[in-house]
């Protein structure tokens, strides 16, 4: 596992005093954070401490919740995403989301896969949409269990597999930044376990953030780690470092299970 | 050392547990006697209503032997019913009909023949001109008079023709298919439900083509886009206002919009249809709203996370899952619609319509108006009749009914 490497470039994304409110209700306060290209970053925290908050604000998710704004920058590539000229779809495509419950669309394995490069075009013809969803799938880690069933529904998979399914139509679209919201707090251990695997796969091709509840699955997969408490960002650094010698007193606190 | 007892182990709690076994039987009870009960309302409205109709699908039928030998008629060589049934006309064949039921029953029995039935005999004709060459029995309409006798009332003198013409064989009640192809008439034993029919038929087109469309998008703006503001709130109450409203109200409402757009198109399936689509829509942007409520967010969040634009959000994931909610809605209201009177009464459509509507623009009647009018008709034989119509105004209902659940077993999806 990789740890103690810095960053050998500029940050994928990077925020300054980001905060996020729900109407009046402040749930992420000033947050500031560069997020490297190469690694896995992962976010713990207790719960209700702003941190799946503050993932979806890295791709505008929040844009659809009516009373919630944000405050602050957050560069993708140094790009501003916030700013009125970015298009929200396009920053969508770059920066593709796996949720905590798995959600499939209720249509074939080969759909679900095939409906992000469809929508955007990436694929000429049914051929090249097939390599593309063969191509994600075997990325997934999930193509020798579904390819003589592509034409199944995406719902009939298992809990794992259907999350699987989720990340394989996620990186369809050949995004840049992966967000993760907790993606195995629905998943029985083995189905963890593949997940967790297929993150370490996936490392290098694309900036990962995980926002995850377990600590254990924090220190298994990421290199970077922050942790969130009560809306503020206590801590961040290699995740070694924070789960060693941790040098908030929080930090502490919450590692070794004294609350949370 | 006794052991302290549990507290679920004590007599107290035992008898407050029969007391909630007993509680959940009554309600048990209560819920199968209120089904039991619907059941019986149900099995009592259809045998009485198949039992009365029935006898509207028969008509009482004379069987007349016509011997063309002693009259010169011709059908005209390429010609067709129509064009046949005029030449004939001419050249006497109502007189020739009417003089064989006279020979063949008696004077007063020729003139009980239903005054119609000689166009039967020329349809035959145009359709078989060989008849012609020789004697042929044909099942005739009898009149009303003698219909009535049959079955027992009507008028004193006609009872004992009716009577003796039953024992020969020559007089009965039998079905009747044209009663599913013929229009309105004044006398019973020649009306028909076809005009009413395709009226309906006309008039619900025109309430789905209008109120299906503009519902499902009022629906998907006002849950997709519309801010939560207090105008959205007002439009919601006045929709849910608006599918409340009495139903005559709308017809008034069509009388005074409709008709004074377009004055000549009173009784017109067009303006029933207008005027029922008003009433239709709030239902479908109800049910709507519901339906695209019910889709769970995460569907529209994996769609949007992939990058999916708003539009392509509500038309590749939100409408395709709300559309089974979104059809038995519409179904719902265009049932109601189908089976509505007051709205279409004040738009005229309540006219005497001999001839069915060949377009939206032609003066029609539906369904349910044909039903009012003819309970409110004196004549005795109207009676089955409008048991009939009711049986073919169910029929076509619950074919809809039919199409709704199949259509909502086709597009549904589990997730």
């Amino acid at each position: 596992m990789v740890t103690d490497e810095t960053p050998a470039s500029a940050p994928k994304m990077s925020t300054r005093d980001v905060s996020v409110f729900y109407g009046d209700k402040m749930a992420v306060d000033s947050v500031t954070i560069d997020i490297p290209q190469e690694f896995v970053t992962a976010f713990i925290g207790p719960s209700g401490c702003g941190k799946s908050t503050f993932l979806r604000a890295l791709n505008r998710m929040n844009d659809t919740i009516a009373s919630a704004r944000v405050e602050g920058t957050i560069e993708l590539d140094g790009e501003d995403i916030y700013r009125s000229k970015m298009d929200v779809v396009q920053l969508r495509a770059r920066v593709g989301m796996v949720f905590q419950k798995p959600n499939p669309f209720p249509k074939s394995i080969f759909e679900n896969v095939a409906y992000g490069p469809r929508i955007h075009g990436l694929a000429d013809g049914k051929a090249e949409l097939e390599t593309v969803v063969e191509k994600s799938l075997r990325r997934a880690g999930l193509w020798d269990e579904v390819k003589d069933r592509l034409s199944e529904s995406g719902t009939a998979l298992s809990g794992g597999q259907q999350q699987r399914l989720c990340i394989a139509r996620a990186i369809a679209v050949q995004p840049e930044v992966i967000l993760m919201d907790e993606p195995c707090s629905a998943l029985d251990p083995i189905a963890t376990a593949k997940i967790e695997e297929l993150i370490d796969e996936l490392r290098g091709r694309y900036a990962i953030v995980i926002v995850t509840h377990s600590m254990q699955q924090a220190a298994r997969v990421s290199q970077r780690t922050a942790f969130f408490h009560l809306g503020k960002m206590v801590e961040y650094g290699e995740t070694s470092d924070i789960f060693t010698n941790p040098r908030e007193e929080r930090t502490k606190d919450y590692i070794t299970g004294r609350y949370g | 050392m006794s052991e302290p007892l549990n507290p679920t182990r004590t007599p107290a709690f035992e008898a407050q547990l029969r007391k909630r076994y007993a509680a959940e039987r009554r309600f048990r009870l209560a819920g199968l006697g209120a089904i039991l009960f619907s059941v019986a309302v149900l099995a009592f409205l259809l045998v009485t209503m198949t039992f009365n109709g029935i006898g509207g699908f028969q008509r009482a039928t004379l069987t007349v032997p016509v011997d063309f030998t002693v009259a010169a008629l011709t059908v005209p060589e390429g010609s067709d019913t129509a064009a046949a049934t005029r030449a004939l006309e001419a050249q006497g064949l109502p007189q020739v009909v009417r003089f064989s039921a006279e020979e063949a029953f008696g004077d007063d029995a020729g003139a009980e023949l239903g005054a119609d039935a000689w166009r039967i005999v020329a349809a035959e004709l145009a359709a078989n001109p060989e008849l012609l060459s020789g004697e042929h029995e044909f099942a005739l309409p009898a009149s009303e008079d003698l219909a009535s006798a049959l079955a027992g009332d009507g008028q004193a003198h006609l009872q004992p023709l009716a009577r003796r013409l039953a024992a020969e064989g020559k007089l009965a009640n039998t079905f009747d298919p044209g009663f599913m192809t013929r229009s309105d008439a004044t006398d019973p034993q020649q009306v028909g439900i076809w005009g009413a029919l395709k009226g309906s038929m006309l008039t619900m087109l025109v309430t789905l083509a209008l109120a299906f469309p503009i519902g499902v998008l009022a629906a998907l703006y006002l849950e997709e886009y519309a801010p939560r503001s207090r105008w959205t709130d007002l439009i919601e109450v006045s929709i849910n206002n608006l599918a409340a409203v009495p139903s005559i109200i709308f017809g008034l409402l069509g009388l005074a919009v409709f008709l004074t757009l377009f004055p000549n198109l009173r009784s017109a399936p067009l303006i029933g249809g207008m005027t029922l689509a008003l009433m239709t829509m709030p239902v479908i942007v109800i049910a709507g709203r519901n339906a695209i409520k019910a889709v769970p967010p995460s569907i529209r969040d994996g769609a949007m996370a992939l990058g999916a634009s708003p539009i392509q959000v509500v038309f590749h994931h939100v409408l395709p899952l709300a559309l089974p909610g979104i059809l038995t809605g519409t179904i719902i209201g265009m049932a109601r619609a189908l089976g509505e009177t007051a709205p279409l009464l004040m738009i005229g459509m309540r006219a005497f319509v001999a001839t069915p509507p060949d377009g939206f623009t032609d003066p029609a009647t539906v369904l349910p108006v044909q039903i009012f009018l003819w309970s409110d008709e004196i004549d005795r034989g109207f009676v089955e009749r409008t048991s009939a119509a009711i049986i073919v105004l169910l029929l076509f209902l619950l074919l809809m009914n039919g199409l709704a659940i199949y259509l909502r077993n086709r597009f549904e999806k589990t997730w």
